[in-house]
């Protein structure tokens, strides 16, 4: 039978099935959805764009907190981490191989954890008694007189999310980076110092990323997904959706809140859909960013 | 003519220019396996060394009972440690296989053959790119709920099968390999399955063991597919019981020991697969660019 397979179809038929059943039928859903008042019992009523409406000029938490709190954490996150990558990959290209395979896997293992797996550690870690590390160190120090509420006060959550981000930043779009920085032809350089290159800032916008342009891209694409993919991570952090105050509250909680929580399907598919547009759109400023640089 | 002074990629041996290089990603790499290193040493606390303090980083005595406690408490749920793992394991390896296998044949397709729609096609998994699940968990159960695949090991396995990141990659490395070892075997009656299994296969091994890892990844620390495709315990997976562990334990501190234990057992083997294969990963890589 093997030898009879010829043709694309046989190649390509459970890839395109998968594909558009778990991600591109559930994305049309959610779009489709968005439109409706779903509470999961009675069938779905068509109420336009009402959810959109509301979700844009009623929804206090969501344009109070969720929004600017979503906007803040990918904005911080992404780039830096983004940036984290590409210095961390452009020093690792220049040390010597044992060294360097060593160090990769160091700074690449955080993205294997799995999110919940690790919320152990930031717990212990910022617990709110003299028994979190952090406080037993700040006490001990003399820093502070009382042990401080990290994850359950509103000040400190956000802050503590995008570190614990950035920790984990270090994934698949480092290595690409790092790939693509470690097969640029060695004699670019040459040439180009012979024709008046005069440092190594110089080096890096003319020669450096030029020539990795497709990996900068693909990394920029995979970090703000990252970005928006850990949201999760302040529910975690302080044990509660909504988090305290709505501190820590992203998009992905959001949808959470009212899809699982408060059975509002339709609404929380609005909440879904203006989601996906944002990651759309910001991967999209990032490309041209990227782009004009040619 | 200035001597070339600039920039040294994949240098033979160790210069002192290389310091100031050193002198960040050292700290930089200690910092960021400090909570990798807590857990391992949390793992291994007596619960003396968890109730201690001040707190102490590093433990003194280490002992197996967090280990322990997890199939104790596992064998009081009901559902025995043994079939979490069992289920883990069967889900992961199937998974894996399939999602190598789907990806790969379909990556071939799209780098070798010609057909309508193809150009659209790679588009569109390139757009799926930015596709994050999360954000769609509730037309995805209520699609996964009409095909009636809710309590089945399947659905902890098809829904994290079709990985567009998967076959950007393997199709990218694929467009690497010459066509004329292709047309040679076309010519000597060889049908394109064939090629693909004989000549293609053991060509792009580096790509394949990335999709192994990245899925390996996405399925061995899934816990949505646990927590709402399926009601039957006995079916659940390790990182299903694990992610419980905190609402199942009474005892926070007690609780921390496990639950470090526990992160333990779902990292290492990610990082073991990875320092295995991390060769094969760092060369399909070269090849991720988009263009």
């Amino acid at each position: 039978m093997i030898r009879k397979m010829n043709g694309p179809w046989w190649f390509l038929t459970p890839y395109v099935v998968l594909f558009a059943t778990f991600i591109v039928i559930p994305v049309l859903l959610a779009i489709g959805l968005s439109f409706t008042y779903f509470n999961t019992i009675e069938t779905p009523e068509f109420v336009g764009l009402r959810n959109y409406i509301e979700l844009l000029t009623r929804d206090e938490v969501f344009m109070q907190h969720v929004l600017p709190n979503t906007i803040r954490f990918a904005f911080i996150v992404g780039p830096i981490g983004y940036g984290m990558s590409f210095v961390l990959a452009w020093m690792l290209a220049q040390i010597p191989h044992r060294p360097r395979t060593l160090l990769a896997i160091v700074l690449y293992s955080p993205s294997m954890t799995a999110g919940i797996a690790m919320a152990v550690v930031w717990t212990v870690l910022f617990s709110g008694n003299a028994t979190g590390y952090l406080n037993a160190w700040l006490l001990n120090v003399g820093l502070v007189q009382e042990p401080i509420q990290f994850l359950t006060s509103p000040q400190y959550l956000m802050s503590i999310m995008i570190v614990v981000s950035l920790w984990g930043s270090m994934g698949v779009g480092f290595l690409a980076m790092l790939a693509g920085i470690m097969n640029i032809d060695q004699t670019l350089y040459e040439a180009a110092y012979m024709d008046g290159l005069k440092n190594r800032w110089q080096e890096i916008f003319y020669i450096t990323i030029p020539s990795m342009k497709p990996q900068m891209l693909f990394g920029a694409v995979m970090s703000v997904v990252g970005t928006f993919q850990v949201g999760a991570i302040g529910v975690q952090l302080s044990g509660a959706n909504p988090t305290p105050q709505y501190a820590g509250q992203l998009m992905v909680n959001h949808i959470e809140d009212f899809g699982f929580i408060r059975f509002l399907m339709g609404y929380a598919s609005a909440v879904s859909v203006v989601l996906l547009i944002m990651i759309y759109s910001i991967s999209k400023v990032t490309f041209s960013l990227l782009g004009e640089r040619d | 003519m200035a001597k070339f002074s600039g920039m040294k990629i994949n240098p033979k041996h160790f210069h002192r220019s290389q310091i100031k290089f050193f002198i960040v990603l050292i700290p930089m790499a200690i910092f960021v396996s400090l909570p990798m290193l807590f857990i391992v040493s949390h793992a291994f606390k007596p619960m003396n060394e968890l109730f201690a303090f001040p707190p102490r980083f590093l433990v003194r005595r280490p002992t197996l009972d967090n280990f322990r406690n997890l199939v104790s408490v596992a064998a009081n749920t009901g559902i025995p440690f043994s079939r979490y793992v069992f289920n883990s394991v069967l889900v992961t390896s199937v998974g894996v296989f399939l999602s190598i296998l789907v990806t790969t044949m379909a990556a071939y397709a799209l780098s070798k053959l010609k057909f309508k729609g193809k150009k659209l096609l790679f588009e569109i998994n390139t757009l799926a790119l930015m596709f994050v699940p999360i954000a769609v968990t509730i037309p995805r159960y209520l699609t996964i709920a009409r095909l009636g695949l809710i309590d089945r090991y399947l659905v902890l396995i098809l829904p994290l099968i079709a990985l567009p990141v998967g076959l950007f990659l393997v199709k990218q490395f694929i467009d690497q390999t010459p066509n004329e070892v292709i047309e040679s075997a076309k010519i000597d009656g060889a049908s394109e399955m064939q090629i693909y299994l004989r000549i293609i296969m053991p060509i792009i091994a580096p790509a394949v063991a990335t999709v192994g890892i990245l899925s390996f990844q996405l399925i061995w620390n899934d816990v949505v597919g646990s927590t709402l495709y399926v009601d039957d315990e006995s079916m659940k997976t390790l990182s299903f019981y694990f992610s419980t562990l905190a609402s199942l334990v009474g005892n926070p501190v007690a609780g921390q020991g496990m639950m470090a234990a526990a992160s333990l057992i779902m990292f290492v083997p990610n990082i073991i697969i990875f320092i295995f294969l991390q060769n094969k990963v760092m060369n399909t890589m070269a090849h991720s660019g988009l263009k």
